[in-house]
């Protein structure tokens, strides 16, 4: 286990993630691709902590930020699908160019 | 050693299922898959020493995968995966991008000089990381706060049925609000 390798994971899971928030039509599966990206965020600021600088708190206060996105992003997002479908029935990103009745 | 075989096991699980959340076509395998994922991440976090965070990642990513699903069920096109069906678009392109992104990320990481290791971690992580939230960095907790609350009033009021023009119509200062149940001592 080194930096690079912890990195070169966080970058994966970056890229998969980008990847899946890139093709994805449904806003659900769109937002799982967010959370994978968020989650190689995470891997990354723990490794830049554990391994640069474990002595200052600031990589850990970055995790607590990059959970706090997840969670924001997550709840944000499912009410902007539900208020989408409730005003016009889409649940795709190529059908919903904008939320108005 | 242990460390490094464990960290391999959750690495390689870790991209494998995040791989496998855009291939399944059952959205509860979907979902499963991505929890996985992020489970693993969780783990890897335990790995580097941050017990705190890393049971908060596990405990709030199984139940955000768990109302995940729930929402897969209501809004997806074929939540049982049933029909075998496309749901990408410009894969190609996207397929690119992500390559060209990871192989940037790749590069830098391998090329970079990182400074070397300063001071070493404390006894309790979770002590200092409390310490850091309520002193020097008491405005990206506040911050913070202040973020979870307006996401709050905002998905409420997003996900609520009848706004405003639904009560009084296009006509604001209309009284009373045609309210399904009328509010006040009255009711």
């Amino acid at each position: 286990m080194s930096l690079d390798l912890l990195l070169l994971l966080a970058a994966a899971l970056f890229s998969i993630g980008l990847f899946g928030a890139l093709t994805q039509q449904s806003v659900v599966m769109l937002m799982m691709g967010l959370e994978l990206m968020l989650g190689g965020v995470i891997v990354g600021a723990a490794a830049i902590w554990h391994f640069l600088t474990p002595d200052a708190a600031d990589g850990q206060v970055l995790v607590v930020l990059a959970v706090t996105v997840m969670a924001v992003e997550m709840a944000v997002g499912f009410a902007v699908v539900t208020a989408l479908f409730r005003t016009r029935e889409v649940d795709t990103t190529d059908m919903a160019a904008e939320l108005k009745r | 050693m242990t460390e490094d075989i464990v960290f391999w096991v959750l690495a390689v699980l870790a991209v494998a299922s995040g791989v496998m959340v855009f291939r399944f076509d059952s959205m509860a395998r979907a979902t499963y898959a991505l929890l996985l994922s992020l489970l693993c991440v969780g783990g890897e976090v335990l790995l580097l020493g941050l017990d705190y965070l890393g049971v908060v990642i596990v405990l709030m990513m199984t139940i955000e995968m768990a109302l995940m699903a729930v929402f897969m069920v209501m809004f997806m096109m074929n939540p049982a995966g049933l029909m075998p069906m496309s749901m990408l678009h410009n894969k190609k392109g996207a397929a690119v991008i992500c390559t060209t992104v990871f192989a940037a990320l790749a590069t830098g990481i391998l090329l970079a000089r990182w400074p070397a290791r300063r001071g070493r971690p404390p006894t309790d992580p979770t002590m200092s990381l409390g310490m850091s939230l309520m002193g020097p960095q008491m405005l990206t907790m506040v911050t913070l706060g202040m973020a979870l609350f307006a996401t709050i009033v905002s998905t409420v009021v997003l996900s609520t049925r009848r706004g405003r023009y639904d009560r009084f119509g296009d006509d604001l200062r209309t009284r009373p609000a045609d309210d399904p149940v009328p509010g006040g001592g009255g009711r």
